[in-house]
C-alpha cells in the first residue's frame, strides 16, 4: 500500500495554518483559524481512512473497488459540527466587537489582577522614596537652622561682652581723672567747675560712647530682626515646598488611579 | 436505554417550538424530562449491577460496525449522580426565573441549551464508540457555548472565547486522534479498539493515548491545560456554573477513566497521570487561597480536587478507581450545591467578593447552613463524603506504595488541608464578621466591583422556597453519601473490579463469553 502524501501533506499545512491562526489575538484570525483547522483535521481523515475507490452503494462497483464509507460519514458529521460552532463563534466576534469595538481577545482576570498588583507595588516604592527624600531635607534643613540660631547667639554673647568692656573702661577713666585731679590738690569747687566741664566733655565722649552703644544695639537688633526675617522666610519656604510635595505626591496616586480605573474599567478598556 | 439522550434532546425541540409563551408548560417540561431520565438512570443503574453491562445497538446495525450505546456500572453511576444533580439545578433554574419574572429568555433559550447539554452528558457517558464520544462531546459544548455566554453581556462573551476556543483545539485534537486511531485500528469502537490496540506497534498506541489523554485533559481541566476554566466558569449565571462545574469536568475525567481502564489498561502513562494529578492538586488549591472571589475560589478547588480523581485513576488498582469513581460522584454534588449556594449569596447581596460580604451568618442563616456544609464536605471533615472519597484514595495510595503514590498521598493531604484554609477564609469573612456596607438590606441595588465587569443587580432578602429547597436537596445528597458509604463503596469496587476486568463490558459489546 502507498502512502498518498500529498493529502497528508496538504492537512498537515492546513492544521499548521490554523494552530498559527488559532494563536493570534484578533477574533476574526482565531475564526479563521478554527475553519482552516477544521478542514485539516477533515482532511486528515478522510485521508486516513484508505484509499481512494468507488461510490460505497451496493452493486454500483464491486465490493473491493469501494472506498471505506465510515470516514466520509464521520468527515460529514464533522463538517456539520463545524459548521456550527463557526456561525456560534461569529456570532460571538460579532457581539465582542459590537460591545468592545474591537475584535481582540481580552486580558484575562488574573493576567489584570497580577499586573495591577505589580503597578500598586511599584507606585507604593515610588511614594515611599520620595517621602523618604522629603524627610531627609526637612531634617537637613532643621539642622541648618539651628546651627545657624546657635552662631548667631554666640556673636551676640561676644559683641555684649565687648560693649560691657567698653563702658567699664569709660568708667574707669573718669574715676582715675577724677582722683589724679584731688590728688592735684584741686579745690573741690574748681573740681566741680572741671567736673562739670569733664562731665560736659566727657558727657559729649559719653554721648557719643552712648550713641555707638545705641548704635551698636540698633545694629544689633536689625541684624537680629533680618536674621528672623531669613529664619521666617526659610521656615515659610520649607512649609511651602513640603505642602508642593505633598501635593505632588496626592496628584500622582490621583492619576495612576484614575488610570487604573479606566483600565478596569470594561466600557472603555477597548478604546485605550 | 437511549432515554436518558433522547429525552431531553426531544425537549429541547419542543421548548424551541413553543418559544416565550407557556411558562408553566415550558418548566414542566423541563422538570418531567429530567425527572423521566433520572428515574431510567437509576433503572438501569440497577439493571447493570444485576445482570452486567446492558448493550443498546442504534439503527439496528451490529454492534461493531453500528454505533452503540453501553450501560455498564461506572456509565450507569455517573449518569445517575449527574441526573440526580441536573434536576435539582434544573428546580432551582426554574425557581429562579419565577422569582426574578424573566419572561422569555430563561425558559426560551436557557432551557433549551441546558436540556441539549444534558443529553450530550448522558449521551458521553453512554457511548461505546470514540466517533460518538466526540459528537456527544460537541452536542455538551454547543449546549454550554450558549449557557456561557448567555445574555451576551461583555464578561461572558470574553469568558465565552477562552471557553470556546479550548474547546474546539481540544475537539481538534481528539478529531486528529480519532483519524490515527481509525487508520491504524480500522475501528471506532471502544470495544473493538480495546481488542486491537495491543496488536499495534507501542509507539503507534502510545501516540493515541497521548493524543486522547490531552483532548480529555483539557475538557477536564488537569494542570497543563486547566486555566481556562476559573477564567470562564465564574461569569456564566449560577445555575449553568453549577452544572458546568458538576458535570462537564467529570465528562472529561469519566473519558480517561475509559481510556486508561478500558482502551490502554496498564500503560506507561500512569506516571505522567501521577505527575499531573499531583502538580493540578497543588497548583489548583494555592490559586483557590489568592482568590478574594468566591466563585473563582470555588473554580480553582475545582481544578484542584480533579488531581484527586487523576491519582485514582493513575493507581490502576482496584482500591484506586473505586476511589476515584466515589469520589467523581462526591465532588460532582458537592461542587455544584457550593455554586448553586454562591448563586444564592450573590441574589442575597449582590456580589460574591469576600471584600465586600460580612455578616451573613446573622442576615441570612440558613444561606450560611447550606453553604457551612458543603465546604467542610470539600475540605474533608469527617464524616463527610469528602473525607470518605479521600480516605479510600490514601488508603489505596498506601496499600500501592512507591515513592511516587506516597508523594500524591501527601500532595492529597496538604491539598484538603488548604482546600479548608480557602473555604474557611470565606466563611469567616463572608459569614462571620460584622456586616459590611448595606449588602445585608433586602432590595438595594448594589454596583458591581470595579473591573469584574458584571452588571449592577437588585438584592432581594426573599427566598423562594424552591430555591433554598433545591439546594438544600443538593446538600442532603451529599450527606446521603455518608450514610450510604458502605453500600456506595462497595459498588465503587463493584465497578472498579469490572473496569479492570475489561472482560464484561467487551463481552457485552462483541458477544462472547463474560
Amino acid at each position: 500500500m502507498t502512502v498518498p502524501v500529498a493529502p497528508f501533506l496538504a492537512s498537515g499545512l492546513l492544521i499548521a495554518t490554523g494552530v498559527t491562526l488559532l494563536l493570534e489575538r484578533s477574533l476574526v484570525r482565531v475564526l479563521a483559524g478554527v475553519i482552516v483547522l477544521g478542514n485539516g483535521v477533515n482532511l486528515l481523515i478522510v485521508t486516513a481512512g484508505g484509499p481512494a475507490g468507488g461510490p460505497p452503494l451496493l452493486g454500483s462497483v464491486p465490493r473491493a473497488a469501494m472506498a471505506d464509507p465510515l470516514p466520509q460519514a464521520m468527515v460529514l458529521t464533522a463538517i456539520v459540527i463545524t459548521l456550527g460552532v463557526t456561525a456560534f463563534l461569529l456570532a460571538m466576534v460579532h457581539r465582542s466587537w459590537q460591545l468592545t469595538g474591537t475584535d481582540e481577545v481580552q486580558d484575562d482576570t488574573e493576567d489584570r489582577n497580577v499586573r495591577l498588583r505589580a503597578r500598586h507595588v511599584e507606585l507604593g516604592a515610588a511614594v515611599r522614596a520620595k517621602r523618604d527624600d522629603y524627610r531627609r531635607l526637612v531634617l537637613r534643613q532643621r539642622a541648618e537652622l539651628a546651627h545657624m540660631q546657635a552662631e548667631r547667639a554666640e556673636r551676640e554673647r561676644l559683641e555684649e561682652a565687648d560693649l560691657e568692656l567698653r563702658i567699664a573702661r569709660v568708667h574707669d577713666e573718669l574715676g582715675a581723672w577724677t582722683r589724679d585731679l584731688r590728688e592735684r590738690g584741686v579745690s573741690e569747687e574748681e573740681l566741680h567747675d572741671r567736673l562739670e566741664v569733664a562731665a560736659q566733655r566727657a558727657g559729649d565722649s559719653e554721648l557719643d560712647n552712648l550713641r555707638r552703644i545705641e548704635e551698636l544695639r540698633e545694629e544689633h537688633e536689625r541684624r537680629r530682626r533680618e536674621q528672623a526675617a531669613r529664619e521666617k522666610e526659610l521656615r515659610r519656604r520649607l512649609k511651602h515646598r513640603q505642602r508642593e510635595a505633598r501635593r505632588q505626591m496626592r496628584a500622582a496616586l490621583r492619576a495612576e488611579r484614575a488610570r487604573q480605573a479606566l483600565a478596569e474599567d470594561p466600557e472603555l478598556e477597548g478604546d485605550e | 436505554m437511549c432515554v436518558p439522550v433522547l429525552a431531553p434532546l426531544l425537549a429541547a425541540g419542543l421548548k424551541l417550538a413553543i418559544g416565550g409563551r407557556l411558562r408553566h408548560l415550558q418548566a414542566l417540561i423541563s422538570l418531567v424530562t429530567l425527572g423521566v431520565s433520572l428515574a431510567v438512570s437509576v433503572a438501569l443503574l440497577v439493571a447493570a449491577d444485576r445482570g452486567g453491562p446492558l448493550v443498546t445497538e442504534l439503527g439496528g446495525w451490529p454492534a461493531p460496525i453500528g454505533i452503540c450505546l453501553v450501560a455498564d456500572r461506572l456509565s450507569t453511576l455517573v449518569l445517575v449522580a449527574s441526573s440526580a444533580v441536573t434536576f435539582c439545578v434544573m428546580v432551582y433554574s426554574v425557581a429562579s426565573a419565577y422569582a426574578e419574572q424573566e419572561h422569555d429568555a430563561p425558559m426560551a433559550i436557557f432551557h433549551p441549551a441546558f436540556l441539549v447539554m444534558m443529553a450530550g452528558v448522558a449521551d458521553a457517558f453512554l457511548s461505546g464508540d470514540l466517533f460518538n464520544l466526540f459528537v456527544a462531546f460537541e452536542l455538551l459544548l454547543s449546549g454550554s457555548y450558549v449557557l456561557l455566554t448567555f445574555g451576551g453581556t461583555e464578561s461572558r462573551i470574553l469568558a465565552g472565547a477562552t471557553y470556546t476556543l479550548m474547546a474546539l483545539a481540544s475537539s481538534m485534537l481528539f478529531l486528529v486522534a480519532l483519524a490515527v486511531a481509525y487508520a491504524a485500528t480500522g475501528t471506532l469502537s471502544m470495544a473493538q479498539l480495546a481488542e486491537r490496540f495491543p496488536a499495534l506497534p507501542p509507539q503507534v498506541a502510545l501516540l493515541v493515548e497521548l493524543t486522547l489523554l490531552l483532548a480529555f485533559a483539557i475538557k477536564a481541566a488537569i494542570f497543563p491545560v486547566a486555566m481556562w476554566l476559573p477564567d470562564s466558569y465564574p461569569t456564566a449565571p449560577a445555575p449553568a456554573t453549577a452544572v458546568f462545574a458538576g458535570l462537564l469536568t467529570k465528562v472529561g475525567v469519566y473519558s480517561i477513566i475509559r481510556l486508561e481502564a478500558l482502551l490502554f489498561p496498564g500503560g506507561p502513562v500512569a506516571t505522567l497521570l501521577m505527575l499531573v494529578g499531583l502538580a493540578t492538586l497543588l497548583i489548583g488549591v494555592l490559586g483557590a487561597v489568592a482568590q478574594t472571589d468566591i466563585k473563582r475560589m470555588l473554580s480553582f478547588t475545582l481544578v484542584s480536587h480533579i488531581g484527586y480523581m487523576v491519582f485514582g485513576v493513575a493507581l490502576s488498582t482496584v482500591a484506586g478507581l473505586a476511589g476515584a469513581v466515589f469520589y467523581v460522584v462526591h465532588h460532582m454534588t458537592v461542587q455544584t450545591s457550593l455554586f448553586l449556594v454562591t448563586g444564592l449569596i450573590e441574589r442575597r447581596t449582590g456580589t460574591t467578593s469576600v471584600n465586600r460580604l460580612g455578616g451573613l451568618a446573622t442576615a441570612a442563616p440558613v444561606v450560611a447552613v447550606l453553604f457551612f456544609v458543603p465546604a467542610m464536605n470539600l475540605a474533608g471533615i469527617p464524616p463527610l463524603s469528602g473525607f470518605l472519597g479521600k480516605l479510600l484514595l490514601v488508603q489505596a495510595g498506601l496499600a500501592a506504595g512507591g515513592p511516587l503514590a506516597l508523594t500524591l498521598v501527601a500532595g492529597g493531604l496538604v491539598t484538603s488541608l488548604l482546600t479548608l484554609y480557602a473555604v474557611a477564609k470565606v466563611w469567616g469573612k463572608a459569614f462571620w464578621r460584622e456586616p459590611r456596607e448595606a449588602v445585608t438590606r433586602g432590595g438595594a441595588v448594589v454596583e458591581s466591583e470595579e473591573g469584574t465587569g458584571q452588571e449592577a443587580v437588585v438584592t432581594t432578602a426573599a427566598m423562594p422556597v424552591a430555591l433554598v429547597g433545591s439546594t438544600a436537596a443538593l446538600v442532603a445528597l451529599a450527606l446521603a453519601y455518608t450514610v450510604l458509604a458502605g453500600p456506595m463503596s462497595a459498588f465503587a469496587e463493584r465497578t472498579a473490579g469490572e473496569l479492570l476486568a475489561r472482560r464484561p463490558y467487551l463481552a457485552a459489546v462483541l458477544g462472547g463469553t463474560p
